[in-house]
């Protein structure tokens, strides 16, 4: 979307393809963002604002793209056909399937859901696994992310932030709460973040503890239990809770794979598509006119997505004026 | 709990286990804690079910307990089943069929190293050539017994006698299953349901009428864990193991555990005693412990065979409450008689755990 906002502002006639329903991918979904607490809704809005003219397709996938000797033709599953100059994919991110760390009891125990569900659930959605006055929350770090055994090594990037801020939100939401955070490191590299993470624990007592949860289970009265250890205390810990959100983790969108073998572009090892470079030339690739912007190429926070898309759309105005 | 969500995990972990023609080795430890349940698996399967189950007296430890213990190193437990594999092929079957969790857990870790390092499964073909000039083939199927009862649970649900049901009340009995940790702890893949949420024993349960409890220390160790109870000094840590389970399971008022492994039977039915002795609790009804079973000594009972042909008298948690509420009739006499009616003595009682 903020590529698009400004490949039209700068003369050009982008046209968007989104196989669901509406724009925004995950934000569109989530309720605030970390660290300033924005309204993921309003972020959407504001962007969507900018594409009142803009040509956008919902609900179609590409079939197929072929090169062209100036350019790509590109053929969707509407039937719609396109003579396209560059091609920008912005395919985003899949969530971890939390259900695939079959230990933490998604889908098998009654109150465990993931951090998307909880969103969702702060979004007005219904979800009985959320109860009425939980008194212990527990969050684990780090499902499906920085995992050799669930094929997935990379850290995520937003989790741990995530984490925090929604612990913050159930902090305000119940205030008699205690929330303990399961991590294996916390990973606050950006502006605020390590504000954030103090605010967390001063203003509003959220408990961190250093250590993996091994497993959980569910005991008579449904609420969850984990067993962990504490690495900087060095004991065992059990902890009943009346939810459990597991932070899924983020891999790369399956469908970025068929769209890269359609324009035969790479995909790197880690699953993701693969930049020309991952020091300064990460939105292109190593196909002319194809270039990248987002979660496509590696796990990003938003305001990373939106740099990149920026700096996409001026990689693309370049190549489009020879420029490049 | 949600039921649909394990049956989904169950549907990714179905291992395929063949019908028929099977070659059985034996348990060392079982066949001292437990002989009736290998005998009662034989005569189950070959005459209940009509299947070739073939042993032969060559067989010999697998060297798992030695492996484990480490006592040896693991190229001396490979070429010791390497011999076993060899006395398979010697007569003329393919599917391998174990008594005990920590040979199937053994045999699977071989072959899965041998699959890794070829060089590693030569290396033993040469020094079992050596030892006795034997060769061996790999086993095309590798199964526990309790993968065999599994598969036949329904066959077995239909020629049952009594149905894991309380005959006074028609509800169904609380069953706690217990998985070996070498049944797929290692391998989640290698065994029915997995590793998480395992239900080669649930499955012959709810086949059989009962209701499966699930509880928070279900994953947790029996207490056996080898260097846990072989190190004397250890032994503490494997009671307060056992302990730690019952405490989790009590409230859910159990009314019988259903073991697949040598060990773990053994170990949450006799520390039952010391638990009692060293607490006074004990975690049945009126004084009585939680009787523990072989999957072999519940499917005898299921099919009617008299309780003490299947040994129960060798338990040290008394098995008659359990038999009252299936209806099962038994002559309380008889309990410690052995083959041909000799008179097996009746051993001291404990001071707390109330038994027969």
């Amino acid at each position: 979307m903020e590529a698009a906002r400004q490949l039209m502002r700068l003369g050009w006639e982008p046209v968007i393809v989104e196989k669901s329903d509406h724009l925004g991918g995950h934000v569109a979904r989530w309720h605030k963002l970390f660290p300033d607490m924005m309204s993921a809704s309003e972020l959407v809005e504001h962007l969507a604002a900018g594409l009142d003219s803009a040509t956008i397709y919902l609900k179609t996938r590409v079939a197929y793209m072929n090169k062209l000797k100036d350019g790509y033709s590109v053929m969707l599953s509407n039937g719609t056909g396109l003579q396209c100059r560059a091609v920008l994919i912005a395919s985003g991110f899949s969530l971890f399937e939390a259900a695939k760390k079959e230990e933490y009891g998604y889908g098998v125990y009654d109150h465990v859901i993931t951090n998307a569900d909880l969103e969702a659930w702060f979004n007005g959605a219904d979800d009985g696994r959320v109860p009425e006055a939980p008194r212990n929350i527990a969050f684990v770090h780090c499902v499906g992310s920085r995992d050799l055994k669930a094929g997935n090594p990379q850290c995520s990037k937003v989790c741990c932030m995530t984490a925090i801020k929604q612990a913050i939100e159930l902090k305000e939401l119940f205030p008699e709460a205690e929330i303990w955070c399961f991590y294996m490191d916390l990973r606050l590299f950006g502006k605020k973040y390590e504000d954030f993470y103090i605010n967390a624990q001063k203003d509003y007592g959220v408990h961190f503890v250093r250590g993996r949860v091994s497993e959980v289970g569910e005991a008579i009265d449904g609420r969850v239990v984990l067993k962990a250890e504490d690495t900087l205390s060095g004991a065992p810990v059990k902890l009943k809770a009346d939810l459990l959100v597991l932070m899924s983790g983020m891999l790369c969108n399956s469908d970025s794979a068929s769209l890269a073998a359609m324009v035969r572009t790479e995909v790197d090892s880690d699953g993701f598509l693969r930049s020309r470079d991952n020091i300064y030339r990460i939105n292109e690739s190593r196909r002319p006119g194809v270039f990248f912007a987002g979660a496509c190429t590696g796990t990003k926070t938003v305001p990373e997505t939106v740099a990149e898309a920026r700096a996409a759309a001026l990689d693309i105005h370049n190549y489009l004026n020879g420029n490049d | 709990m949600i039921y649909q969500g394990k049956q989904k995990i169950w549907s990714e972990y179905q291992k395929e286990i063949p019908d028929d023609h099977w070659f059985y080795v034996r348990s060392c430890i079982r066949q001292s804690f437990f002989p009736a349940s290998e005998a009662h698996f034989v005569k189950i399967v070959r005459d209940v079910l009509g299947k070739d189950l073939y042993e032969t007296k060559h067989h010999t430890t697998c060297g798992g307990i030695a492996y484990h213990s480490d006592t040896i190193p693991q190229e001396t437990a490979m070429t010791i089943v390497a011999r076993q594999f060899a006395l398979m092929k010697e007569a003329g079957y393919k599917n391998l069929v174990t008594s005990c969790i920590t040979s199937f857990g053994n045999y699977t870790e071989i072959l899965e190293t041998w699959r890794e390092y070829p060089e590693l499964e030569t290396r033993i073909r040469e020094m079992l050539w050596k030892a006795c000039r034997r060769e061996f083939d790999k086993p095309e199927y590798v199964a526990h017994a309790s993968d065999l009862v599994y598969k036949f649970r329904n066959d077995i649900a239909e020629k049952a006698k009594v149905r894991l049901v309380n005959h006074e009340t028609g509800e169904p009995l609380r069953i706690v299953e217990h998985i070996g940790c070498h049944y797929s702890k290692m391998f989640p893949h290698k065994g029915v349901g997995g590793a998480e949420y395992p239900c080669v024993l649930s499955g012959m349960a709810e086949s059989w009428g009962g209701q499966v409890i699930d509880y928070p220390e279900r994953r947790h160790c029996c207490g056996f864990g080898f260097r846990q109870y072989m190190v004397k000094a250890n032994r503490g840590y494997s009671v307060s193991n056992t302990h730690k389970k019952f405490e989790s399971m009590e409230p859910y008022h159990p009314d019988a555990i259903i073991t697949n492994c040598p060990g773990c039977p053994y170990f949450l039915d006799r520390w039952q005693y010391v638990i009692s002795e060293q607490t006074g609790k004990t975690y049945g009804n009126d004084g009585f412990g939680i009787p523990v079973f072989t999957y072999e000594e519940l499917a005898g009972l299921v099919l009617g065979y008299d309780p003490w042909d299947l040994g129960l008298q060798l338990h040290q948690v008394a098995a008659e409450p359990f038999l009252d509420k299936l209806g099962v009739a038994y002559d309380p006499e008889a309990k410690y008689l052995g083959i041909n009616k000799e008179d097996l003595l009746k051993p001291a009682l404990p001071r707390v755990l109330k038994c027969f």
